[in-house]
């Protein structure tokens, strides 16, 4: 590595490419993909930039040969990367399965895209559901990340990796088309300035020191099966502990609160603005990592707000997590768009009007 | 276990001592008793694989890849850091370690099932890249783990329990000759057929697996060798019989011999 190390630096970029850069930064070994739109500029961009820096991109001859890769990359103790939106995710779901079984680290990026089947390019969030609850087959979970901006995009990647590594465990990002192809003012990090691990466990060669090292994810024995669901169920236990994040908007004295992630967070502070200007009592919280999910705040917050308004730009898949977690304590209404459609602030608000309206009356009413 | 067969070990273990030892397991295979049916090839070609990374010095630089089929459990016999991957893509894994691990070998162990049906796109792409593994391809013409079905290479009217009237050849396809496919790929450095019905035949496996780290070795490319081996089990076979189908049917479909060499010497 004889180049001079980068600092940090602010640029104007595209998200998915502030999140190649970042990748780069972050001192990725090596990175396996394989085209799809809204995402292929990550690939374009390692392609050009890796040859005269530093890593290692190959594209693969399909997502199900990248994740592949993937595991046997990571097995050897790399740190490594794909990338992908939603048809291509859904490819790699048995490898992802295989590399949560196996305990190996590794970064997955979703811009994802409107669907069912091949859908549509535009950005959507309609993977909630596949990222969150495991995706594949068996019991598992990836720890899942969603930013809301091009800054996050490119500080994920460092999480990402850094959670990676600290739970030897699959990590997603998950972000839609339109994070992946706007672009922001970014602030870059470091280059190097995030550490390599230990990883005794990699398959580098046996020396005569040591056991001999597996990967593998096959345990025919079920009561050496079920030792390691408990394991594995320990680790979630553990992230759902001490790796929760998420923010909160005005939420201190608000009345209706909004929950969204990604780009529908973003939307909802924007309402919340609107809505405290028209003099009603907004408030958002936002889950940054949607898995472990904030059940606390949520909890807390559905015993003090009188209605939450769950935004998603799907059929409504997290609204079935905010639910559980308030447990009936207040009703929780959505809106839901699809097929690539972004709902506006202005629609939002609308909502929270009407429904500060119907609280207003049932108040008054009673 | 039998009582007569427990004695006759102790026997061995006690007069030991009185002979040379001329012959013994390598010390790159483990302790564990290998799973396989009486007669199978795979614990010869374990054997002769793990006997040239013995005889190669290069245990501490291996990394095996074991596939899904019978040899699933390969990792449990090889004594060296192994992967065991998802159902046919043994190839991708393998790329991933050894594109991250370039001094190191790598190699795959796959069967029929896993090389030549449902990993039949990473077999050729990987091989298409020229990535500087080995691919052990052991053929029995037949899905050993899963009790006997129709693979790829299975032969015109052999009988499987998913073929019971005989695959037709019209409705299911010819056997899939995927090492001749994959000679003509310019990844393809070293590409041959050996089995381990024979002594002899056992020998230029061993040979032919040793050139390829060789090969591998001096970044050559994808060196690919094909073990046309028997399922005396699946076959419905007694292990002898099986030897004999080998010979009979197995052979006149795929030969045996080098099917593409390098045209200069190394």
């Amino acid at each position: 590595m004889a180049q001079k190390k980068l600092g940090r630096e602010i640029k104007l970029m595209k998200g998915n490419e502030a999140l190649a850069e970042s990748a780069i930064r972050a001192g990725m070994h090596a990175y396996f993909g394989y085209p799809i739109t809204p995402q292929s500029e990550i690939l374009e961009y390692l392609t050009e930039q890796i040859p005269s820096r530093h890593g290692l991109v190959l594209q693969a001859e399909s997502e199900v040969a990248a994740i592949n890769m993937i595991y046997g990359a990571a097995g050897a103790g790399a740190r490594v990367m794909t990338s992908s939106s939603s048809p291509g995710i859904s490819l790699m779901q048995e490898g992802l399965s295989y590399i949560a079984a196996a305990e190996l680290p590794c970064v997955v990026v979703n811009v994802s895209r409107g669907g069912p089947g091949l859908g549509t390019i535009q950005p959507s969030q309609g993977d909630y559901f596949q990222a969150t609850k495991g995706g594949g087959h068996g019991d598992y979970h990836l720890i899942v990340l969603a930013p809301a901006s091009v800054q996050e995009m490119s500080d994920f990647i460092f999480d990402g990796f850094r959670l990676a590594e600290k739970y030897r465990n699959p990590v997603m990002i998950l972000s839609d088309g339109a994070l992946g192809q706007m672009m922001e003012k970014v602030e870059l990090q470091e280059e190097w300035s995030l550490p390599y691990t230990e990883n005794p466990w990699a398959t580098t060669g046996k020396p005569a020191s040591r056991e001999r090292n597996i990967i593998t994810s096959l345990h025919i024995e079920v009561e050496l099966m079920q030792e390691i669901n408990h394991r594995l169920l320990a680790k979630y236990e553990q992230m759902k502990e001490v790796e929760v994040r998420f923010e909160e908007y005005m939420t201190n004295d608000a009345e209706i609160l909004l929950s969204g992630f990604g780009l529908c967070a973003r939307i909802c502070q924007k309402a919340v603005d609107l809505a405290r200007a028209k003099g009603i009592k907004a408030g958002l919280l936002r889950p940054i990592t949607l898995f472990p999910f904030p059940k606390k705040q949520f909890a807390q917050l559905g015993k003090q707000v009188k209605v939450i308004l769950d935004v998603e730009m799907n059929a409504g898949q997290m609204i079935e997590d905010v639910r559980l977690a308030v447990n009936g304590t207040c009703p929780v209404e959505f809106l839901g768009r699809m097929g690539g459609v972004i709902p506006s602030p202005e629609e939002v608000l609308a909502k929270v009007e009407a429904m500060a309206e119907s609280l207003f009356t049932v108040e008054s009413g009673g | 276990m039998t009582t007569e067969f427990s004695t006759s070990e102790i026997d061995l273990v006690e007069t030991k001592e009185n002979y040379e030892c001329v012959y013994e397991k390598p010390d790159t295979l483990t302790d564990i008793r290998f799973h396989y049916c009486p007669g199978c090839g795979h614990g010869t070609a374990h054997r002769v694989l793990m006997e040239v990374i013995s005889e190669l010095g290069i245990q501490e630089q291996t990394i095996g890849v074991a596939p899904v089929g019978c040899s699933v459990f390969a990792y449990q016999y090889m004594n060296i850091d192994m992967q065991e991957a998802a159902h046919g893509r043994a190839s991708a894994v393998a790329t991933g370690i050894k594109r991250v691990l370039p001094d190191k070998y790598v190699f795959s162990y796959q069967g029929d099932g896993d090389l030549a049906a449902i990993g039949t796109g990473e077999t050729i792409h990987t091989i298409n890249r020229g990535e500087n593994i080995l691919i052990l391809f052991i053929n029995n013409a037949i899905y050993g783990m899963t009790g006997g079905q129709m693979s790829p290479t299975s032969l015109a009217n052999q009988v499987t329990s998913t073929s019971p009237y005989g695959r037709d050849v019209s409705f299911c396809g010819n056997p899939l000759k995927i090492t001749d496919l994959i000679a003509h790929i310019p990844g393809a450095y070293y590409v041959s057929r050996h089995a381990v019905n024979t002594a002899g035949n056992v020998r230029k496996l061993k040979k032919a697996i040793k050139l390829s780290f060789e090969y591998q070795k001096l970044k050559k490319g994808t060196c690919f060798i094909e073990v046309v081996s028997n399922c005396p089990s699946g076959w419905k076979l007694s292990p002898r019989d099986s030897m004999q189908w080998i010979e009979e049917n197995l052979f006149p479909i795929y030969p045996l011999g080098d099917i593409k060499v390098p045209t200069t010497n190394i």
